[in-house]
């Protein structure tokens, strides 16, 4: 009797053990769903292949996202956002006038599975240049192959910033072009009580980390400060928190599916967008679709791009998305950020006139496009891009509209070496 | 004494989500011994069910009744995932009653192809799910505010739990069913049908997994993966509650629903969970096998 208690015992330490893997490494669900891609992908590759031999009249270029895994959610639509400014490029004669032959690989939702495939598909398949990443993590786990084997990684998300590779390009907006923003806007127009919430990984701590310094030097007020766990469901005890402390703005880095959570509860608690404004840096078009605009209405973002961006480019960009992928899809940031990546590259090949890494390196620099989400450079520094920062309201039927622009894209300042209160910070937090 | 209140409500109310979540569980693993890794998924397909189900009203239904979706998702989503559990029995589970690590792994595997399913049949992002207006709001107490949602999600467990203990304890079925849990072959001696009673029983512990789901959605995001964030907790309230004993997961799902409030008050979301697993670490040291101890034919 004893006995089989210690064995029960022993046995759900393992249950456990093998649900947290099961929720964190997630790499699980490298199954069914994305087989059909990469069978396509591997068959484009044969196909291409037999005529590359006699003519190499197509130049490879490597995809790289999570198309299985917690992650999957947003990275499949960039991967498909990228698929489609490729396909427009060859419809239009390709560069250098050879086709652009995507090779598609999963990196799984696992930050070893992004090295590892990052090195194969540099070393193995001779790709050009690798559009791919998501999370910080798959970055950093990305960037030590593409130093070693100099290649380019085209990296299209918002992240926390001071970091700047020779070879990565950085699409997503750093933070002096979200957050520093963003942060100046509230405390003008929203309030000074300030609540931090996030959830518990690098990105919201470093990104909280500058806030406060920045709140300190602008008068703000600091309310709260709060994290937790990646996949936390129940906001109930923290909303009462936040109740009691009564602050104007929350500022929210949560990431994932507790923004559902978050969002719902505190509209349950009784607590709108009239009460208090939540901005949020990790919340797209793609995101309130699962939020419910209904819960969320009235909260503000802030992004360099929205669905509802006003130029003649996003035009066509979301009626070709939706023409390729489904009238119900939805375009946001990263996806766009991930498409003009393409673009620059393109043009920075037909500049050198070569793929050779080094040339398209050289000529990137200063390099400018006309993006759906407006005009942007290269800063040849430090290879991220000026953008044009936006905050909007989201309405009742999801999309986001635009409050507040900064009129002229803005300089990328990764280290926030422009901003005096950042000074101390940029140290500690680069080390 | 108003903190005090409403921490007291926020942990019966987290208290009563874990008892929803954990409730089929404690039939499936409490009873039966059968450790279901699936149960996450089952959680998932009520959820699922309530977005179909809203999606059904809102093209086929005139608007006024569109409330309705919700009330009928709750029994749908019962019966829905009741049968994903009857097929997951008669396929793999009653090859496996003896051999709980090789169950293990086989329904983790069934939750990996839920979780395939799900994606390739709904899309990999979440979907939304409009609560029902008559959930909307709360009622106000003084200087406390209670949900209705909250309110309705303690209501429903209770309601289950209720059910639960009438099958179990108040009908000729129930009695065959713990019969066989106590002592498989007397039961067998007797007549009982131990075959039908185990997917019977499986099946409704799925079928519960599926209500929590469907009360989940009010909650939570809907999702592929949404069973990974509940499967723990589950477990985690069957084992402190007691194996074998249907009330021990009362204690235990209200009794970690409180200390996991107070715990997150005092210091944060994350402190709070590191406190809680230590607590029951220490607890189980105590008490090996939970609260309340029965005997069920898994310990014999």
């Amino acid at each position: 009797m004893k006995r089989k208690m210690s064995t029960k015992y022993l046995l759900l330490l393992f249950v456990l053990s093998i649900s947290l893997l099961a929720a964190c490494s997630a790499a699980d669900n490298a199954a069914n769903a994305n087989e059909p891609e990469e069978d396509q992908a591997s068959e484009a590759t044969e196909t291409k292949d037999s005529s590359n031999q006699e003519s190499e009249d197509t130049i490879k270029v490597g995809v790289l996202h999570s198309l299985s895994g917690t992650m999957a959610i947003s990275e499949t639509s960039v991967k498909d956002a990228e698929l489609l400014a490729i396909k427009e490029i060859n419809e239009n004669g390709g560069v250098l006038g050879k086709q652009i032959e995507p090779v598609i690989e999963d990196g799984a939702s696992d930050w070893p599975t992004f090295a590892e495939k990052a090195k194969k598909l540099l070393q193995q398949d001779e790709v050009a240049t690798i559009f791919g990443g998501w999370t910080s993590a798959s970055r950093k786990a990305m960037l030590p192959v593409v130093e070693e084997n100099n290649g380019l990684l085209w990296y299209p998300v918002q992240y926390e910033g001071m970091e700047a590779s020779p070879n990565i390009v950085y699409t997503g907006a750093a933070p002096n072009q979200q957050i520093v923003p963003a942060v100046d806007w509230l405390l003008e127009n929203r309030g000074k009580k300030f609540f931090l919430l996030g959830s518990d990984y690098v990105f919201p701590r470093t990104a909280n980390a500058a806030i406060k310094a920045q709140l300190e030097a602008k008068g703000g007020e600091l309310v709260g400060e709060e994290y937790t766990p990646l996949g936390h469901t129940d906001y109930n005890t923290l909303i009462s928190k936040i109740k009691s402390v009564e602050p104007q703005v929350i500022f929210n880095t949560l990431n994932g599916d507790s923004n559902v959570a978050f969002f719902k509860q505190l509209q349950d608690a009784g607590i709108t967008s009239e009460d208090v404004t939540v901005l949020s840096v990790s919340v797209a078009e793609q995101e309130i679709k699962g939020i419910g605009a209904d819960v969320i209405e009235g909260h503000l973002t802030s992004w360099n791009y929205y669905q509802s961006t006003d130029t003649p480019e996003n035009k066509e960009f979301v009626a070709n998305y939706k023409a390729e992928y489904g009238e119900d899809r939805v375009t946001a940031d990263p996806m766009e950020a991930g498409y003009f990546g393409v673009y620059l590259w393109a043009k920075a090949v037909e500049a050198a006139g070569t793929t050779d890494v080094d040339a398209v390196k050289e000529a990137i620099k200063g390099l400018e496009y006309d993006a759906p989400g407006g005009p942007v450079k290269v800063d040849g520094d430090n290879q991220h891009v000026y953008k044009t920062v936006r905050i909007g309201e989201v309405g009742s039927d999801g999309q986001i509209s635009e409050l507040w622009n900064s009129g002229e894209p803005v300089k990328p300042d990764p280290y926030l070496e422009t901003y005096d209160w950042a000074s101390e910070l940029s140290e500690a937090l680069s080390q | 004494m108003t903190d005090l209140m409403v921490t007291l409500f926020n942990g019966l109310s987290l208290g009563s989500i874990l008892l929803l979540i954990a409730l089929g569980l404690a039939i499936t693993f409490g009873l039966m011994n059968v450790i279901n890794m699936a149960h996450g998924e089952l959680i998932m397909i009520g959820a699922y069910v309530t977005f179909v189900m809203q999606n059904i009203f809102i093209n086929y239904i005139p608007e006024q009744y569109f409330d309705l979706y919700f009330i009928l998702s709750i029994p749908i989503a019962m019966v829905v995932a009741a049968a994903f559990g009857m097929l997951m029995e008669v396929s793999l589970i009653r090859y496996l009653y003896k051999r709980p690590l090789d169950s293990l792994l086989a329904t983790w595997g069934v939750s990996l192809l839920l979780q395939q399913l799900a994606r390739t049949i709904f899309g990999a992002p979440n979907v939304g799910v409009k609560s029902p207006s008559f959930l909307e709001g709360g009622v106000e107490v003084g200087s406390m505010y209670f949900a209705y949602p909250r309110l309705f999600i303690l209501g429903l467990a209770l309601v289950c739990l209720a059910g639960i203990y009438l099958y179990f304890y108040k009908t000729g079925n129930g009695r065959r069913v713990r019969a066989v849990m106590q002592n498989r072959q007397m039961a067998e001696c007797l007549g009982v049908s131990t075959r039908k009673v185990d997917l019977i029983t499986f099946a409704i512990g799925s079928g519960f997994a599926g209500v929590a789901g469907c009360a989940l959605t009010l909650l939570g995001a809907i999702g592929p993966t949404i069973g990974t964030n509940y499967i723990i907790d589950a477990f985690m309230v069957v084992v402190v509650g007691g194996v074998g004993a249907l009330f021990g997961a009362v204690a235990g799902a209200f009794g970690i629903g409180f200390f996991n409030t107070v715990f997150e008050f005092w210091t944060n979301a994350s402190l709070g969970k590191v406190f809680i697993f230590l607590l029951i670490i220490a607890f189980l040291q105590w008490r090996p096998s939970g609260l309340v101890t029965t005997r069920s034919r898994s310990l014999d």
